[in-house]
């Protein structure tokens, strides 16, 4: 396991290949001004859009699917909360469960966030389905100017990251051959996980310490201003990938405006 | 190519009131290839993260100098290469060429060099695969020989290795002595800690031994050190060659079936194994990495379930993964190969004193256990220390008594020897054949042979070793 979740998309599409800073650069300039409306139709017309890019970058729809899963929870949740507190309750009546009346204004408000939220994550979601992190880390600071210190650091902290599930097996097991279970105690359940995560905490410690020194060992705190083996390149269709985003964005916000479905966040 | 020449140095880190290293003087010619040695605690490992240049100045308190072909360490930096013992933490990009390419980066090498630099490298280390094999795909033998290329490429006059098998299994340490030997020619200047001679010996043409008050006590050819201080060192707790221990065998033939494994399985990790094991005997488990042995460990310790097939307990007909843990510690004890892993308390005597009080034991009772193994396993000075702070030895000391506070009458261990100094090593045999001939049935999973020959009444080799299986892509 290199690194949860791992690029899946076929490397050969023509917008997979973009440098993954221009991928970034363009999922925000595309997601981020979708938060200035409150209505459903320019999310729905956005995820539209999205989905139409798709092929593009390679990604199949299923793996997007698998991928979106945990959403469905979030749009779960968000569909349940409007239905029981949302205040404005105007439209016409479509049921009435005791005192919860459920309206069409409810129903159009909760579809707008449950909306809003596959449209600005799944910009996200392609960015790293289409990129190796290792690319993305060499992009951040070859293009982006990040300092290195971070971008490679992060990415060998984030190599360490699978060894923590085995270490919590581990300690789990550990703890019962010593005798320590909780049963079906919630509070001795809880003193466990602490205990338990405590002693993740002192390893993980430990490790990163040992990581850091083997990094330095080998220059990484050194003056000298470093090469880089791979080289990024940030070309036109990089350019005009992040013009693009921005050019959609802003075609699809001008559309709501003209059509009058624009409502602002902050009115 | 470097010289090493150390005046008067020494080091004591923040917050001990004992010195690590003092008043040590060598001089190391270019080329020279050195095995330090010295008891646990006399200061090699510190003495390698100064030559290094990996003290930081105010993590400590430093007396006399230090110099690398003229320079201080931290200057000599670009001269000097170390190896630490445990892969996983060595390695930092997910692909193995980008790995040695990581110290070229850092040091400013021109991006038309590296390429070629990478591959010179991991030729001389004899790395099979291509520059693309993901790190995490790797073996800790392969693992290790990676990070050995990541040092080479650099060039380092000076060479480092900071007990670079401790953590490996034997045919591991065997790739790695083999990297070491062929890619480190007449231009590095070697310095080795390793606790296990014989094998470091073909590397090196001196040995250096450290008095752990301070100084140098021997120093020279490795035949003339071993001659004039070859018993001393071996009490102290080093391997030294040619001084063998006599195996304990039980004495008594075993009678009764403690536990008996019917084609126990679990999908993925272990092949269907039968087995039994009797009271009395050491049972010692073997076979290649991979094999499931430490799957096997966690059945008989109760602490997995087999998907196939059944464990079971003398006198219980429930198999032991039903059981509650504390009945579970009151009649299996299982160690396991990280000490710490274990430990639940911030004292040592506490660490002592939960088996027996989950189990319902009287104060009286339990001091007078908590009491008796502290004795036992010399750890009566520290009963108040805080587990997390034992050394190596101490630790593994400790864990085992832990699992013995409940007496139960099986112990499965996993590794129990691993990384052990040769003092904390005949101790811990010591005492599991007492235990032994208490009548408690062992079982040892291990790879060291030393083990087997000394201790072990059988031994169950588990299973030929499967085609190597392709390493497991992540799910997506």
């Amino acid at each position: 396991m290199i690194l949860a979740p791992a690029p899946v998309a076929d490397p050969a599409a023509p917008l997979a290949r973009r440098n993954p800073v221009a991928k970034l650069g363009a999922a925000l300039l595309f997601s981020l001004p979708l938060i200035s409306t409150v209505d459903p139709v320019t999310p729905a017309a956005a995820l539209l859009v999205e989905l139409a890019l798709l092929p593009a970058f390679g990604v199949r729809m299923r793996v997007l699917a698998r991928r979106l899963a945990p959403l469905l929870l979030a749009a779960a949740g968000i569909l349940v909360s409007m239905v029981l507190f949302a205040a404005d309750r105007s439209g016409t009546l479509l049921l009435a469960l005791g005192p919860i009346q459920i309206t069409t204004g409810v129903l159009t408000t909760a579809t707008a966030l449950i909306l809003r939220i596959f449209a600005v994550a799944l910009p996200g979601i392609i960015v790293f389905a289409t990129t190796d992190p290792t690319d993305l880390a060499d992009a951040l600071v070859q293009n982006a100017k990040a300092p290195a210190r971070f971008a490679i650091g992060a990415l060998a902290a984030f190599r360490l990251l699978p060894l923590l599930g085995q270490e919590w097996r581990a300690l789990a097991l550990a703890r019962r051959a010593r005798g320590v279970d909780a049963g079906r105690n919630p509070v001795a359940r809880l003193r466990l996980f602490a205990s338990t995560a405590f002693a993740l905490l002192v390893g993980a410690l430990r490790r990163g310490v040992r990581l850091s020194v083997a990094m330095d060992s080998r220059g990484f705190d050194a003056r000298t201003p470093r090469t880089h083996a791979r080289l990024q390149r940030f070309t036109g269709a990089d350019t005009a990938l992040l013009a693009g985003a921005a050019g959609l964005a802003a075609l699809i916000l001008t559309v709501a405006v003209l059509t009058g479905f624009f409502q602002p966040v902050i009115s | 190519m470097s010289e090493v020449r150390i005046r008067d140095f020494g080091w004591r880190h923040a917050g001990r009131r004992a010195w690590a290293v003092r008043g040590l003087d060598l001089h190391i010619r270019h080329g020279e290839r050195v095995l330090l040695l010295g008891p646990s605690g006399a200061g090699k490992s510190t003495l390698l993260a100064a030559l290094a240049g990996l003290l930081p100045e105010d993590s400590g308190e430093a007396e006399g100098t230090i110099e690398i072909d003229g320079l201080e360490p931290r200057k000599a930096r670009d001269r000097t290469g170390i190896v630490f013992q445990d892969p996983q933490t060595q390695l930092v990009m997910a692909r193995s060429g980008d790995d040695v390419a990581f110290g070229l980066e850092n040091r400013g090498v021109p991006a038309a060099e590296i390429w070629p630099r990478v591959s010179d490298a991991l030729d001389r280390v004899g790395f099979p695969y291509p520059i693309n094999r993901p790190t995490a795909a790797l073996s800790g033998g392969e693992a290790q020989r990676l990070a050995l290329a990541g040092v080479l490429a650099l060039r380092p006059g000076l060479l480092l290795l900071d007990e670079p098998t401790a953590n490996l299994d034997p045919p591991g340490a065997t790739l790695i002595r083999d990297a070491v030997a062929r890619a480190t020619g007449a231009d590095t200047t070697l310095i080795v800690v390793e606790h296990r001679v014989a094998e470091a010996l073909e590397l090196v043409d001196r040995v250096v031994v450290l008095e752990p008050g301070g100084g140098v006590r021997a120093d020279g050819s490795p035949d003339v050190v071993f001659t004039a201080y070859g018993d001393r060192l071996a009490a102290e707790g080093v391997w030294v060659p040619g001084f063998s221990i006599p195996p304990v065998k039980a004495t008594s033939t075993p009678t009764t079936d403690v536990v008996r494994v019917t084609s126990a399985a679990v999908t993925g990790r272990l092949d269907p194994v039968s087995l039994t094991v009797r009271d009395g005997e050491v049972l010692a488990v073997t076979g290649p990495n991979g094999v499931g042995k430490s799957t096997l460990a966690l059945v008989l310790g109760g602490l997995t379930a087999p998907d196939t097939g059944q464990v079971r307990v003398t006198g219980d007909h429930r198999p032991p993964h039903r059981w509650r843990a504390a009945t579970l510690a009151g009649r299996i004890g299982s160690v396991f190969q990280n000490p710490e892993h274990q430990f639940v308390t911030g004292r040592v005597a506490d660490e002592l004193a939960l088996g027996p009080r989950r189990l319902g034991r009287s104060p009286a009772e339990i001091r007078r256990i908590v009491d008796d193994l502290l004795d036992r396993l010399r750890l009566t000075r520290l009963a108040d220390a805080n587990p997390f702070t034992l050394s190596g030895g101490e630790a593994r000391r400790l864990s085992v008594a832990t699992a013995l506070a409940t007496a139960p009458r099986l112990l499965v261990l996993d590794e129990p020897t691993f990384g052990q100094d040769r003092r904390t090593w005949r101790e811990l045999i010591g005492l599991f054949a007492g235990l032994r001939d208490e009548g408690h049935a062992i079982v040892a999973v291990t790879h060291d042979e030393d083990f087997v020959r000394t201790l072990a009444d059988r031994t169950f080799p588990l299973g030929a070793p499967d085609p190597q299986p392709l390493p497991r892509r992540s799910r997506p």
